[in-house]
């Protein structure tokens, strides 16, 4: 037996976790986080009969339903923009955040089966829910622009301005918080179960603690803190302040964001990493 | 040509028993509170060797415990032991599936592991969606997938079907098209559980062979199943595990005959067992004993085992029956044996009385079967232990048994013969 040199390709020990993502092996699986795009993609609406057009439905009814509400019966302000695009752009924004928010949280849970009988990087899995969510959120956001021209050419005040640049970085800070929280949600799941609970309720509660049905200026002052904690605020607010022409857009809050995020991924990463060496034997 | 691949040192898995929920918060916490002391994490010292016969003190168990073994290229290795002895629980640490407590694997090369098949088919996509997902799932890429997929359709044999969703297509189709995506893979390493115990005949003949080809490319093959007789074909070396440790590393044979020859004295000791009855009649003791009288835990399929009850008497009974049903594995009754069905009758005025009820040429499949106990008369049950004793029918190396569809659980006698001269 030649005992020679120690170069071994993989070696298996006790967590050797703290902080580590493992980009080559990601990269080495790169075909099976696109594999699981499509899947998510093309199984969702099978056996439906309108199949890919519910990503255009689902958004037109809820703002439908916020517009009675809110607006018909509430006479709640929107900042003097026409409510339908007021709260439509509110709601695919949000939309597109809560699905990366809730889907990751399920990561450990909804795929034991797998994961418990074949090894691939973790991380492809919750990856693999951004980017098929994106494609969702690109087909609202067409959407959402038809709305505008309409508007714009029924002459409502509306008007696009230079802060649209912006939008890659608020679909960035808005993927990675939805997936940073999911991370860290989805860890803790694997043992304590309750948190599964405070989910659902707490993505909606989120939501009318941003600025998706009231807007920012309506805020007394003194309590605007309270909704600039919410990452997501300032992100529908600087959207709506580059796409509609109002809102509260300041770089601060942007940078507050970018700091969260950072923060929150390093946190969930962290999780994610400790658990997915040993959550088969707590789930 | 004798490069190891792989190498396992000190090798051990811990698992917490009971229930998880309460006290694991307070566990971590502690647990925590100790590193951050800097101290050794509190729940490693306890821990009792993983002997379910035995109840243990403490409620931490050593599922594996100090495993240290070495693999070279394209030597195939067999993995012996019951169920429960930490089989899986070793595969699944080679795989990564979960990671060790103590001590480290080391490899040289792709490894890939077949501990199911199938894995990850969604039922809505159709067969061809299915091969690109499942074979991505087990580390082949995009374009290794293209260039093999008209093999893996041939091998299946499901090419009609082929862009079905998978949810219309009959279990047998669904494995046959898993097994024949990972018979495709190409890693350095494979580890394979007990995959061979699924499909038709026609298609286990096709696994077989298989694997036998895999190995004889020279690369390293990690193998486990019951089936002693395909084990002898397939591998090479073996090592039997026992209660989580290596009892035994070598060549195959000695491996297996060593595992065979095993006769733990696994008998019924009156104590720790949940009982039902009136008990005005109750078992003293039971166990199991071949032809000789030897008490056995473990038979070879096709032999005579003896069924050894002693019954005590402890209130005036008018009659006494005796009954048995033997469960295998995974719960099913297999069969039920009962002295009525013999026109036998039990004398009812004793004190103690030592039955021997002898069952012949057993044909279970190879398992693990559990023996529940009866004993009353009519409805009145005297005494009644569920799962009383457990034994291991092994494959016979003589009856060439090697295949046969998975879920089959008995053989008969046959004799054949052309009739029509």
């Amino acid at each position: 037996m030649s005992e020679e040199k120690e170069n071994w390709d993989l070696v298996i020990k006790p967590k050797q976790s703290m902080f580590s993502v493992d980009f080559k092996s990601l990269w080495r699986y790169r075909d099976l986080l696109m594999l699981f795009v499509r899947r998510d993609f093309v199984s969702v609406y099978k056996q439906t009969i309108l199949g890919p057009i519910w990503f255009i439905i689902q958004p037109i009814l809820t703002t439908l339903t916020y517009y009675i509400i809110f607006t018909f019966f509430g006479k709640m302000s929107t900042d003097g923009l026409p409510p339908i695009l007021f709260y439509m752009s509110g709601i695919v924004l949000w939309n597109y955040f809560a699905e990366c928010l809730t889907k990751t949280s399920e990561t450990f849970t909804a795929n034991a089966s797998i994961f418990g009988k074949v090894y691939f990087p973790r991380l492809i899995v919750p990856l693999s829910i951004v980017v098929s969510n994106i494609i969702r959120f690109g087909i609202q956001l067409l959407l959402l622009i038809v709305f505008w021209l309409y508007a714009y050419a029924t002459g409502k005040p509306v008007q696009l301005n230079s802060t649209l640049l912006l939008l890659p970085l608020l679909v960035i800070l808005m993927a990675g918080h939805g997936f940073a929280a999911g991370l860290i949600i989805s860890s803790l799941t694997t043992k304590y179960r309750d948190l599964k609970f405070l989910v659902q309720f707490g993505v909606q509660l989120l939501m009318y603690g941003s600025s998706v049905v009231i807007p920012l200026s309506r805020v007394p002052e003194h309590y605007r803190w309270v909704f600039l904690m919410n990452p997501m605020t300032s992100i529908i607010e600087t959207f709506k302040y580059s796409f509609l022409g109002k809102g509260v857009y300041e770089p601060v809050y942007l940078l507050y964001n970018f700091i969260s995020l950072i923060v929150i991924l390093f946190i969930g990463l962290f999780i994610f990493n400790k658990v997915e060496k040993s959550f088969m034997d707590t789930v | 040509m004798s490069v190891t691949v792989i190498k396992v040192e000190n090798l051990g898995k811990q698992y917490r028993l009971g229930q998880i929920g309460t006290g694991t918060l307070s566990h971590d916490l502690n647990r925590t509170w100790h590193k951050i002391r800097g101290k050794e994490d509190p729940y490693l010292k306890v821990g009792v060797v993983n002997d379910r016969t035995e109840k243990g003190g403490g409620n931490i168990v050593w599922a594996l415990k100090d495993i240290n073994f070495q693999l070279n290229q394209g030597e195939v290795l067999g993995i012996i032991g019951k169920n429960g002895a930490g089989k899986s629980t070793l595969l699944k640490v080679l795989s990564q599936i979960t990671s060790p407590t103590v001590g480290s694997v080391k490899v040289k090369g792709r490894i890939a592991a077949l501990l199911e098949v199938g894995t990850g088919f969604h039922p809505e996509l159709t067969g061809k969606e299915n091969i690109f997902l499942n074979g991505a799932i087990l580390g082949m890429t995009k374009s290794e997938i293209k260039s093999k997929f008209d093999e893996i359709v041939e091998f299946s044999g499901v090419d009609k079907y082929i862009d079905t969703p998978v949810k219309r297509y009959s279990s047998g189709m669904m494995v046959r098209l898993g097994f024949a995506v990972a018979a495709h893979l190409e890693p350095e390493i494979l580890i394979v559980d007990e995959v061979l115990a699924v499909g038709d005949l026609e298609f286990q003949k096709k696994c077989l062979g298989k694997m036998k080809d895999v190995s004889e490319q020279g690369r390293t093959v990690l193998f486990v199943s019951h089936n002693m007789n395909a084990m002898q074909q397939l591998c090479t070396k073996g090592i039997l595990i026992s209660n989580g440790q290596l009892v035994m590393e070598g060549q195959i044979d000695k491996v297996v005959n060593h595992y065979i020859g095993i006769a733990k004295q696994g008998s019924f000791s009156s104590g720790n067992h949940a009982r039902r009855g009136n008990k005005s009649v109750l078992f003293s003791d039971f166990y199991l004993t071949d032809a000789d009288g030897n008490k056995v835990d473990s038979m070879i399929m096709g032999s005579d085992i003896y069924l050894n009850a002693v019954l005590e008497r402890k209130a005036e009974v008018k009659s006494v029956d005796v009954s048995f049903t033997i469960r295998n594995a995974m719960g099913e009754a297999i069969t039920h044996v009962q002295n009525m069905d013999n026109d036998f009758s039990i004398p009812y005025d004793f004190n103690t009385i030592t039955l021997r009820i002898k069952l012949s040429s057993v044909l279970f499949v190879p398992d693990t079967y559990f023996i529940s106990v009866w004993t009353g008369c009519n409805s009145d049950a005297y005494d009644i232990i569920e799962n009383c004793v457990h034994f291991e029918v092994m494959n016979n190396p003589d009856f060439n048994r090697i295949i046969y569809p998975h879920n089959i659980k008995v053989f008969v006698n046959s004799e054949w013969a052309i009739s029509n001269k």
